[in-house]
């Protein structure tokens, strides 16, 4: 079986959110029956220009299902302009992870989310608009598309393109092109975004800027969820201080998620030798 | 919570009697076979009898029975060691539908050169003896036909095309591993050369397995160091293993009557079930020729891991040809090469029985399946409302 969370195996089991919204602003549908997943996203806008409603329904794996259910959960009441912000990687984290080889199921939430927006904005088809060149015939993904999770995921091998967006997982004769587009994108960006290791040493202002940029963003938004917060209260040397607040703050987990996921985090994403403590109160 | 087993085709679970006959090679009886005293004596007359049971379940002689590793080992062995054996080279027949265990090691040795030939299944995962005909036409070969499917049950014409094979001069293989157990195997009426079985699908455990070598068949040895097994296979006999299966084969050769007939009514039973409680069901393979515990059902409009991981939470272990449950991306090989389309391939179960299955199981599965169907389709964007 496969190592889900029990956060998937609950969205799975009481998928919220199910149906189609009756007269839809927006509407996006991708993937096929022959891809082994698909998605039907509707959503209905309030008066304030908020989702105030929003449905899907889904044909694929128990991981694929929960993906849906929390994209739902996750997008409900935001503008379109902050709905669209949603990664693949934040719904896998809302899920407290995904296996890497289910990954895709995360990236076709994001784009169903994507083309549900641009039908409601310009009013054209649901059906997912191909844009580009189409790299891998057997699933019908585009460069655009290869591109993008390579860059919003910095993915490094051609398998784990195939696990985010199942490009070259088929008959696999496009994976010299995709190890070629891998190439070229790592070409392009600046080496610390692919290889944090090999960053350049940092300014004390440019690393707590850093630590406070990965905490935004790939640090509160989990905690927030569980109606916990992190405040960054000083950098000594290679020692970030930091203050639990909200639920965290009475929360036993939460010295676990403190090494296991804030001090994991700002490692990947900032500097390998950071050593995350409390303030003491 | 009621746990039901319906995934027998991908383990059984060991007998008790097998698991009591092993027990003594574990403490008092640990002597080598091989060696020359009291302590191997002993443990070399057990190993003998098992072979002697492995072989009247298949109607040979014990001196044709090489045990192996496992199924996959003798797979590998009659392919890989008849090829090596035959002198001039000779060409490969297989078939689209083989397990991994055989397609691999003929698609390694495509790529030494070795010209190897995949018949096709039809829609009910059929081959055409008349393809086979043809293949044999363009030259000795070693060919390997599975007696069963492991996915769909669909059992080949084993018997007629080993009659063609041999006139033709050439090698019959067949990967009995799905069939040992579940249908009548006689290798006195059922001209083969070689023919593979694994332990744990008929009630013994994992790790070991048979290799039947007809007397006279030319093969050379996969594992080199030893005069084990009349040199065919180096490494001390695995002796609790080896006398395990040996139990677990007579037990298969009294349970043959019960399987083929209370198993394949339950089977029948399950299958008639499903289709009146479900519409939009398709039952995947030959049903007039198929293993009596093997049901391959697909669901429309779903996806196979959601109804397994719905059927797990009640206790119900099934499998699926779906591609999300291999951790590929592509649906069943099986499922796909006989023409099912890609929806009601993603949607397929498995279920197959063994003899420790009752109809009170049965009953649980068709009082569970329904609404997990139901629900799963009320999800789906494909489903009609």
């Amino acid at each position: 079986m496969w190592d889900y969370t029990d956060k998937v195996l609950d969205h799975f089991r009481n998928p919220r959110n199910v149906g189609a919204v009756k007269d839809p602003d927006g509407a996006g549908e991708v993937g096929s029956m022959a891809c082994g997943d698909a998605l039907k996203l509707t959503f209905k806008l309030d008066k304030r220009g908020r989702i105030a409603d929003v449905k899907f329904q889904t044909f694929g794996c128990a991981s694929a299902i929960a993906s849906s259910s929390a994209l739902t959960e996750m997008i409900k009441g935001l503008t379109l302009e902050e709905a669209e912000k949603v990664t693949n990687q934040d719904i896998a984290n809302f899920l407290g992870g995904l296996p890497e080889q289910k990954m895709h199921c995360s990236v076709m939430g994001r784009e169903a989310l994507e083309v549900a927006i641009a039908n409601y904005r310009t009013g054209k088809t649901s059906k997912k608009i191909l844009e580009g060149k189409v790299i891998c015939h057997c699933f019908g993904v585009t460069e655009d598309e290869i591109v993008r999770v390579v860059r919003e995921n910095r993915l490094t091998t051609v398998e784990q393109v195939t696990n985010y967006c199942k490009a070259g997982g088929g008959c696999g004769k496009c994976r010299d092109e995709i190890e070629a587009i891998i190439t070229r994108i790592r070409g392009e960006e600046p080496a610390d975004q692919l290889a944090p290791q090999s960053a350049p040493r940092l300014t004390m202002l440019q690393k707590i800027r850093l630590i406070e940029e990965t905490m935004e963003k790939e640090i509160r938004p989990a905690l927030k969820k569980d109606g916990g917060d992190i405040e960054l209260i000083d950098v000594v040397d290679n020692r970030v201080v930091v203050a639990l607040r909200g639920m965290c703050a009475n929360c036993q987990v939460a010295r676990f998620t403190l090494k296991d996921v804030v001090e994991a985090r700002l490692r990947e994403f900032v500097a390998p030798d950071l050593v995350v403590e409390e303030a003491q109160s | 919570m009621r746990t039901v087993y319906l995934d027998n085709n991908a383990t059984t679970q060991p007998a008790p009697e097998v698991i009591a006959a092993m027990q003594p090679f574990f403490t008092e009886l640990w002597g080598n076979p091989s060696s020359m005293h009291v302590f191997g004596g002993q443990v070399r007359r057990h190993v003998e009898q098992a072979r002697a049971q492995v072989a009247a379940l298949i109607g040979a002689d014990p001196s044709e029975i090489l045990f192996t590793s496992c199924g996959t080992e003798s797979d590998n062995m009659a392919i890989r060691g008849a090829v090596e054996a035959a002198s001039p080279p000779v060409n490969v027949i297989t078939t689209r539908v083989e397990h991994p265990a055989v397609l691999e090691p003929c698609r390694m040795l495509k790529e030494h050169g070795v010209a190897v030939i995949e018949l096709e299944v039809d829609g009910k995962g059929r081959i055409s003896l008349d393809d086979l005909r043809l293949a044999l036409s363009r030259g000795r070969a070693v060919v390997s036909l599975m007696w069963a499917n492991n996915e769909t049950g669909v059992i080949f014409p084993i018997a007629e095309a080993a009659e063609l094979v041999k006139a033709s001069g050439s090698i019959m293989h067949t990967d009995a591993v799905q069939a040992a157990g579940k249908l009548l195997i006689d290798v006195r009426r059922v001209p083969v050369d070689l023919l593979s079985i694994s332990g744990h699908k008929l009630h013994a455990p994992k790790g070991i397995g048979v290799l039947f070598i007809r007397r006279g068949t030319r093969i050379h040895p996969l594992l080199l160091g030893g005069h084990q097994e009349g040199g065919k296979r180096g490494g001390t006999e695995n002796t609790p293993y080896i006398v395990g299966l040996g139990c677990a084969c007579e037990l298969a050769a009294r349970g043959l009557d019960d399987e083929l007939t209370r198993v394949a009514a339950l089977r029948d039973r399950l299958q008639a079930g499903i289709q009146a409680a479900c519409p939009d069901v398709r039952v995947n393979g030959d049903e007039a020729h198929r293993l009596p515990n093997t049901l391959n059902i697909s669901f429309q409009y779903i996806e196979g891991e959601s109804i397994l991981y719905h059927l797990s939470d009640c206790g119900i272990a099934a499998s699926s040809g779906s591609a999300c449950t291999s951790g590929s991306l592509e649906p069943s090989h099986v499922i796909r090469a006989m023409g099912v389309p890609f929806m009601a391939a993603h949607g397929s179960i498995r279920f197959s029985l063994s003899r420790y299955n009752t109809a009170a199981d049965i009953d649980y599965v068709l009082e569970n399946l329904p609404p997990i169907i139901k629900k799963l389709r009320a999800i789906s964007p494909f489903a009609a409302p």
